[in-house]
Order: C-alpha cells, then structure tokens, then sequence
C-alpha cells in the first residue's frame, strides 16, 4: 500500500457504457435520476452518449430510445457539481456530432481509437482542444498492443491535442501484471502534465485489481460505473472501488454509502440481466473479445442456433476489434452453415 | 479501332494500380502519368512502361493534351489539389475522373448510375469512396424493388490499406459516403460506419449493407436484384463476393459482402483500393464506349469488360 496520500478522478460510465446491457434504451427519467444521484454522491465526471458513442445510433449497434441530443439535455442542466462527458468513437461519429455536443455543455470529450489507429483521431482530438475541452484520447483493446506500442500511440493522442490518454481494456482481458506495464510505459513516456486514465471491464473478476494496479502505477482518471453497469460482465464497480480506494487512502471525493445507494437504489433495479460473469462474459475475457459484442452473441444464438461463446471464440480468433458487430450475425451465419455440413 | 488516350494524374499506390488497369483495357491507352516529384517511383515505373510523365504537375501536362489527343484524365491526388487540376482540365474538354474526396461533380457509381451521367454530357464524375463503391449498388438493388426509408453501411478495412490522407480526415468517409447512399442509393437516409482493422495477415475489405424497408420486404424480388448487381459488379471487380444473406428481419435487409483485390499493383487485400481504381476504368471505358459509338454500334457489351 503507498504510504503517500494519492488523489484521483473517478469517472461514472453507468449512462454511457451501461447502454450496452440496456441495448441502449434508457429512459430519460433513468438518465436524470442516476445522473442526479451520482452527482450527489459526488462523482466528478459523469459520461452520458449512446453505449458506441455520439452518432452511434444505427442498425449495426442499436438506436437508442432517444437520441444522443435529448439525453445529453436532459442530464447535464441537473448537474450540481458534476461534469458531463461525451465519448466519439471516429469512423461512427464525427465532427458535427463534438460540435453538438460542445454546444449543449458537455465538459470533456473522449475520443476512442483501435489501439494502434490513434491517427485517425487527430481532426477530433484537435478540434476538442481547439475549442476548451477536456481533451482524452482512448486507446480501445489495449491489451493487443505491446506497452511500447501504446506509447506510439499515446504519443500521437497527446500531440493532436489530448491531456489525458486512457488505457482501455475493452476485452477485459488484462491482468493487473498487463495493466502495470501498459500504463507505466505511458506514464513515463507521455509529458508529466499529461493525465493517463485506466477503463477496465470485470470479465475476468479484474475490474478492481486492474484500477488498482493502474493507480499504483500513476493513473490519475479511472473509469467505473455503478453496480458495474456495463458492457460485458461491467466495468469495474464503482461502489466496491470506492470502498478499496477508502481503504489505501486513495482520495476520491466519492462518498462511499452515496455511490453504493446508487448503486443499489436505482441500477440494480433497472437492469434487463443480472451483470456478471457468466460463461459468455467470461469468454470475451479469456479470448480477449470487446465487450459490447456479448448481446448480439447471445441474440445470434437464439436466432442461429450456435452457442454465443463458440461465435465470440471465433470473432476473437479472426482478430475483429471494437465496432465489428456486422461481423457477429455473419459469423453466427457462417458457423451455422458449417455445422450442416 | 482508336483507343482513348488517358492521362494518370497522381503516380502513388493509387495512380499506379489504376494504370495497370488501364493497360489492359481494349478501349483505353494510358498516355501520360502526371506527378509532382522527380524522384517519384511511381513516375519511373510509368516510364519504363513507355508512357509520357512529367513532375511538373497539370500544367505540365496541360501543353501536350491537344496534340496527343488526351480525352480523359483521372485524378488520383487529393481533394485540395482536385479542384483547379479539374478546371483547367475541363477547359480544354477532357473528361475528368475524380478519386479524391473533393466530389466537385456529380457522384458516379458505375452500376448505378454511370450511364445517366454520360448522357448528360458530365464533364468531372467523383467515385465517393471505397465504401460507396462497394455498398451503394447494394443498396440501389433493394431500393429499385421497394421504398427503403433508410440504409446503413459498414465498411472494415485492413490497417495497412488505409493511407495517411485517409486516416487525417476520416470524417470525409462517413459524410461522402452516407450522403451517395441516398443520393446514388435511392434510401431517404444514409448512414455510414468505417472501422479499421489490424490483423495480421491483413484481412479482406469487408462490407455490410443494413437496408429498413418501408413495408414487408418483398423477399424473392430483393434476393433476385442482389444476385444480379453483385454480377454487373463483379464485371469489373472479379473479388466482389457474397458472403452471407439476404438476412431478413422484420423491415431490415442485411447483405455480408467481401471485396478481394486483383492484385495488381496493391495486394490482393486492399480490396478497398483495387474497387476505387476499378471503378475508376470501368467509368472510363463505358465513356470510351460512348465516344465510339458516335461512330459505329457499341462494342462494351459485347466486349469482355476490363477487370
């Protein structure tokens, strides 16, 4: 345990990556009250888009009950002291949509590469810090780029204009030892007043452990959301982080019986499936898939008849990557020819 | 008979695929190949191939367009440069093939709707982009048997096929793209995904077309006009290929497709490039096609197209 008294900031995914599990039909009432509820226990940062981002409103990934626009404006004039965040992933949003976003108040803007593609981000990475905000760079499925690799990478977010650069374990597929070196080599590599965030998922139980061994190997921003509400087996639960953060003496600003009512007052009761590790989230983890692709498995299952975690062994065996959903039915499709054959 | 005589403007992995192309085409002669570096390797290989280049850019080519009777030129550069290269083109009465993004003139998808173009007497056709190219006469089938009130398309490229002009400006991608699908498509809307993938070994560009009907999808009708575009496509871009669907549900048409390259000059996985320059001769050619026929019946359809 560090002997020295850390400070971070806790950023809320509940509304943002728990779309995902709610197929991203939450009601505006849902937004506000959790929103509401998570600024009053204190969280500082709180993101609020479709589960794919700004503009992620499609066939391929779902349309949301209400568009990007109305939950966005519907949450942030309720803020007390929380900010609002907005995650693009380019390729699916784009400028227009930051531009949007910017306009109704949001404080931070989050733009989400592949891991290895950081410079398809430039043009929204800059023109967020062109305009004042709270630029980050999110390097998805950190877990298939060596720790040398994300420093690239990192280097390019960092040089178009972000002040903080996240290692993302959309996969939830790290262990702590992975976390350790992905964000040390970031650190050390990147300006010392660039932040570095960690976004874990609990696929393999690592939600925790992960956050952990990032902040001890100097993150500053780390992502949770509420009762764990997100894609997958969740991210890592807020409340319990919390609490573990209580007990290193890591200063969150987060209170504690606060986020645990929220937690378990509002989301419990809203979700559609319990959020845990069953043997599908436990497969994204193990064969390092991205987490969001856990439904439309199961989805195909129903409707091809083959066992969603043979399909999502198979989308991680064909190397897809964040936003590939179109290839989950054609798998389905494909495996279930295979299988008459 | 008189083949059409062309110039290559831009001697990158683009302007030198696309010359391949040319080459074998009954109906065209690539004359010149145009750049703006000396050193260009692009520029040698088209002088080993005993075409005509100049570094100077357009206008050294603009002097020679008379007399070496040149009636088409692609340009293969970028869309900043696009505009004036097409202007002063124009000018002297060539028609311009435009494969940047800067689509100063109408979009062309050559299954979809070339030929309407040609009869309007164009003078600059854009090809959109890799991904309309490869979707929208997908979704130009679906909305020729019924209403589509919306259509979406996601297009996965392989890492090292997408060039750095690409990566600077992605957001061109979803807007050109999303726009040629209602525009070309016939949906009301149009929406575009791109997403990049880094496998190694690279995979194949991938394509998926989501079409929402307005009614019941008539099912037959819309299978029968899948198969027979991906024909008419597969004329020019051999690797154009089914993978799986018609899938129905509800309202919704989905269509897997992949593109393979032919492997020209780029490797066989960048089916992406291989349908722009693909398209890009086929438009030509069709054109060529045109001119002749002023003169004697037209021999494109008889004729095996040029892959």
């Amino acid at each position: 345990m560090s002997a020295d008294r850390k400070s971070i900031t806790l950023h809320d995914m509940t509304l943002r990556d728990g779309m995902h599990p709610k197929r991203h039909l939450m009601t505006l009432e849902q937004m506000r009250t959790i929103a509401a509820g998570l600024d009053g226990a204190g969280v500082p940062l709180i993101e609020v888009t479709h589960g794919d981002g700004l503009g992620g409103a499609s066939v391929n990934y779902g349309f949301p009950a209400h568009s990007d626009e109305e939950y966005l404006s519907a949450v942030i004039p309720l803020m007390k002291q929380a900010k609002i965040s907005a995650l693009l992933l380019p390729g699916i949003g784009t400028i227009d949509h930051l531009l949007m976003a910017k306009d109704l108040g949001v404080h931070t803007l989050r733009v989400a590469t592949h891991c290895t593609e950081a410079d398809v981000a430039e043009q929204h990475l800059s023109k967020a810090r062109q305009l004042g905000l709270d630029t980050v760079g999110f390097l998805m499925m950190s877990h298939m780029a060596s720790p040398e690799k994300l420093l690239q990478q990192a280097r390019l977010m960092e040089s178009y204009g972000a002040n903080c650069v996240y290692v993302t374990d959309s996969a939830g597929h790290m262990l702590p030892a992975d976390v350790s070196a992905r964000i040390k080599a970031v650190r050390d590599g990147l300006k010392p007043e660039t932040e570095v965030g960690f976004h874990g998922h609990h696929n393999l139980a690592m939600g925790v452990a992960n956050s952990v061994a990032a902040v001890e190997a100097g993150a500053s921003r780390i992502d949770a959301a509420a009762a764990g509400l997100g894609a997958g087996a969740g991210n890592t639960p807020m409340e319990v982080f919390v609490a573990v953060c209580d007990l290193m003496g890591i200063e969150t600003g987060v209170n504690l019986f606060g986020i645990q009512d929220v937690a378990e007052d509002l989301v419990v009761p809203m979700m559609d499936h319990v959020i845990r590790v069953d043997r599908d989230s436990l497969t994204l983890g193990h064969a390092g898939v991205y987490s969001s692709f856990l439904l439309f498995a199961k989805r195909s299952e129903q409707k091809y008849g083959v066992p969603a975690r043979e399909i999502l062994v198979e989308l991680g065996r064909r190397g897809m990557v964040g936003g590939q959903e179109d290839m989950i039915e054609d798998t389905a499709i494909t495996l279930a020819r295979q299988r008459q054959a | 008979m008189n083949k059409i005589r062309c110039a290559v403007i831009g001697p990158g992995n683009i302007g030198t695929d696309l010359l391949e192309k040319l080459r074998r085409s009954p109906f065209l002669e690539p004359l010149w190949m145009v750049g703006i570096d000396p050193r260009s390797e692009g520029l040698r290989r088209a002088r080993e191939m005993g075409l005509k280049t100049t570094a100077d850019g357009v206008d050294g080519l603009l002097p020679h367009m008379k007399e070496d009777a040149v009636q088409i030129v692609f340009d293969a550069t970028s869309a900043s440069a696009h505009p004036e290269n097409s202007r002063k083109l124009t000018e002297l009465g060539a028609l311009v093939i435009d494969l940047t993004p800067a689509a100063i003139g109408p979009y062309c998808v050559p299954t979809v709707n070339l030929t309407e173009h040609l009869d309007l007497g164009a003078r600059n056709v854009n090809l959109v982009t890799c991904g309309g190219q490869a979707t929208i006469p997908i979704v130009a089938a679906v909305s020729r048997v019924q209403p589509v009130s919306y259509a979406e398309i996601v297009a996965t490229v392989a890492s090292r096929s997408v060039g750095p002009g690409t990566r600077k400006n992605i957001d061109e991608f979803t807007r050109t793209t999303a726009h040629a699908i209602a525009l070309v498509g016939g949906a009301k809307r149009g929406k575009a995904i791109i997403i990049v993938n880094p496998a190694e070994p690279p995979i194949m560009m991938r394509d998926t077309v989501h079409c929402l009907t307005e009614t019941e999808p008539d099912r037959g009708e819309i299978i029968a006009a899948v198969q027979e575009m991906i024909l008419s496509v597969q004329q020019y871009v051999p690797g154009y290929r089914l993978v799986n669907g018609p899938v129905f549900e509800g309202k919704r048409v989905s269509v897997f497709l992949e593109v393979e390259g032919l492997g020209d000059y780029l490797p066989r996985y960048a089916g992406n490039l291989d349908i722009m320059t693909a398209s890009a001769a086929r438009t030509a050619e069709v054109f060529a096609a045109g001119l002749h026929r002023a003169h004697k019946p037209a021999t494109l359809e008889s004729a095996k197209a040029t892959p």
